[in-house]
């Protein structure tokens, strides 16, 4: 159909223009790749070669980064390590390499741990949560309706900062303070509202002839809802539950300032992980890396609904 | 595709399930009652969550309280906060900084977005692909995004000082993007843009792609130069989504935090401090809980005054 089109509109861009425009975007597309990809790289140099100058980009390629940011490591004199046994894994042998010996595994794992229970916890319960208000806004006249949704938007115009303040105070209070409870129940209320917003949209789009046709069969009000609404509105709810899901998996700032141990997640963790003599730049980066995967993965399955996600719901495609 | 097959499928659900017991029992709740038992625990959240809190900071703004001396008496000032904020040089320093901020990131990202978006509208071959891939850094943690570039700053072995160094001939070392009064507001500005550029350039896509063919074709019939068509075409049709792009945006670096704790911490001196982080340095580094509270609270009321006039001359845009 498009070829038909275009080949008759008038305003169709010629094929230069076009082959211009396309490699216009594409060197913008590779020069805003390129600190990405540095990354990437970084996390498989030797920590000398991520230092040196000039950059290296043709260089050998090595785990350390990885063995680094899983482990903590002590330095030895070469005596002591004459008289340990042979290391055995690759990593051991690694390591010793460098005159330093395994002592322990490091704390990235629990930080991952807390990233994937705080980001999945909240992401269930604002999308459980959004779903329910937005069937209620979508197909029930609601007092105050647009004040309501209005309301539910504005809690995200508040800087976290401002807000920081007393949760913490009342966080202090109930005991919630870095706990892996309290950063949940903060980023639901935070997603919340993206939540509705954006499923009422998808709602709205659904047929009320749909839950009409079944009630006449039947079915109560939350049977319909259940049968009829929700299979409609599952791409809607997953695409909704992947923002929130980022959403949470990125949070910085509430995370910054409101955990410091038990509760924290990897975004205000990674900056602090230090090595012998400083930042540990192929380990940081090996963190990054692992850490920024899963966002890759779900940017190429959102991308038909990221314009909807960015703009909460007020833009469609 | 799911639209077309999806009522057969429900056709098939209706017939093969019955009503259960458990359902009939319910059948008495009217839509009212279920509508707030949809409703209510969201506002709950909210409520308990967001406007609580919101209270709360009011409530203290007017006091002397101090969170780390929890047990200490409180006494209530007044308005000597808001009076003392007002007339406080560093916070006004802050505010301009901020507004700096904004201005140069907006401007920025809304030239090169608006530009990105109007050559992927040509669709060129294989436009769906680097469009994903001009996406990404919108996608990741600004936690991320800041510890890597400040690794890409740093002035011995950072790819970007080598890269500019390649460029212009100067010493890489010779000048540092953080660590300098002139270059770190560049440095975070530069940033900003790399990261909430395919922002804009999104928003912006879904202008273009909303203008319809044929008010081109007629315009060629009355052989309207391309520039013409730009200007008297494509600018205004696409400009409540481009005002859409400059709230969203505005809004986001009004409150900018993340980058500039990550990569200069407000630094060096005080010329990166923007707002929040002035804000988090009284709240939480120096404790006071009253002073900071009240200026929260005139952040917040600036960013919701500022958003509110903004939207109702959007809808102004949009009813044209």
């Amino acid at each position: 159909m498009s070829g038909l089109t275009q080949a008759h509109s008038v305003v169709a861009p010629s094929n230069l223009s076009r082959r211009i425009a396309g490699a216009l975007v594409i060197v913008y597309a590779v020069i805003t790749m390129i600190p990405l990809v540095w990354i990437v790289l970084t996390s498989f140099k030797t920590p000398p070669d991520s230092i040196s100058y000039p950059p290296k980009v043709v260089f050998t390629p090595s785990l350390e980064g990885y063995v680094n940011l899983f482990t903590t490591r002590t330095r030895q004199s070469p005596e002591v390590l004459k008289q340990l046994p042979e290391p055995t894994t690759w990593y051991d042998k690694l390591v010793r390499s460098r005159n330093m010996v395994i002592a322990g595994p490091s704390n990235v794992i629990p930080r991952f741990v807390n990233s994937i229970i705080i980001a999945f916890g909240s992401t269930f319960l604002a999308v459980v949560l959004g779903t329910l208000a937005a069937y209620g806004f979508s197909r029930f006249r609601v007092p105050l309706k647009e004040d309501l949704l209005f309301f539910i938007l504005s809690t995200r115009m508040m800087p976290p900062i401002a807000v920081a303040i007393p949760i913490y105070l009342m966080y202090r209070e109930l005991g919630l303070s870095d706990t892996r409870l309290g950063m949940i129940l903060l980023y639901t209320a935070v997603n919340v509202s993206l939540a509705v917003w954006l499923l009422k949209g998808f709602i709205d789009e659904i047929p009320r002839e749909y839950e009409e046709a079944a009630m006449i069969d039947g079915y109560t009000r939350l049977q319909a809802f259940r049968k009829a609404v929700l299979p409609q509105a599952a791409t809607g709810i997953a695409a909704t539950a992947i923002f929130c899901l980022i959403f949470a998996w990125n949070e910085y700032a509430f995370a910054v300032l409101l955990t410091s141990g038990t509760a924290q997640t990897m975004p205000p963790f990674i900056p602090f992980i230090i090595g012998e003599g400083g930042q540990d730049w192929p380990a940081v980066a090996a963190a990054t890396t692992l850490f920024v995967i899963p966002i890759f993965v779900f940017t190429i399955l959102l991308r038909k609904h990221l314009l909807r996600g960015i703009t909460f719901g007020a833009v469609r495609k | 595709m799911t639209e077309v097959t999806a009522p057969t499928v429900f056709a098939d659900r209706v017939a093969a399930a019955t009503p259960s017991t458990i359902g009939r029992s319910v059948r008495g709740l009217s839509d009212r009652v279920i509508a707030w038992l949809f409703i209510g625990p969201t506002i709950l959240l909210l409520l308990a969550i967001n406007i609580f809190p919101l209270i709360w900071t009011i409530y203290l703004s007017f006091t002397n309280y101090r969170a780390n001396r929890p047990n200490a008496e409180v006494k209530f000032v007044g308005l000597d906060w808001y009076q003392r904020i007002l007339g406080d040089a560093d916070v006004w320093a802050a505010m301009q900084t901020t507004a700096h901020f904004v201005i140069w990131t907006i401007s920025i990202e809304m030239v090169l977005g608006f530009g990105l978006a109007w050559l992927i509208d040509k669709k060129f071959r294989g436009h769906a692909l680097w469009t994903t891939v001009i996406l990404i850094p919108m996608m990741l943690s600004p936690a991320v995004v800041g510890n890597f570039w400040t690794f890409l700053y740093q002035p011995q072995s950072g790819l970007f000082n080598y890269a500019i160094s390649f460029v212009t001939g100067i010493e890489p070392s010779s000048f540092q993007m953080l660590g300098s009064v002139r270059l770190s507001p560049w440095a975070i500005i530069i940033v900003d843009v790399w990261m909430w550029t395919p922002y804009v350039m999104l928003i912006c896509l879904a202008g273009l792609r909303s203008i319809p063919d044929y008010i081109y074709e007629a315009a060629e019939v009355d052989r309207a130069s391309p520039w013409r068509q730009v200007w008297s075409i494509t600018l205004p049709m696409a400009l409540p989504f481009i005002m859409l792009a400059v709230l969203f945006r505005g809004i986001e670096n009004f409150k900018m935090f993340d980058m500039v704790n990550l990569l200069t911490g407000g630094g060096p001196g005080s010329i990166t401090e923007v707002a929040s982080i002035t804000l988090k340095r009284q709240a939480f580094e120096s404790w006071r809980t009253g002073y900071s509270s009240a200026f929260a609270i005139i952040l917040f009321v600036t960013v919701f005054g500022l958003a509110n006039i903004y939207v109702k001359a959007l809808n102004r845009v949009k009813q044209r």
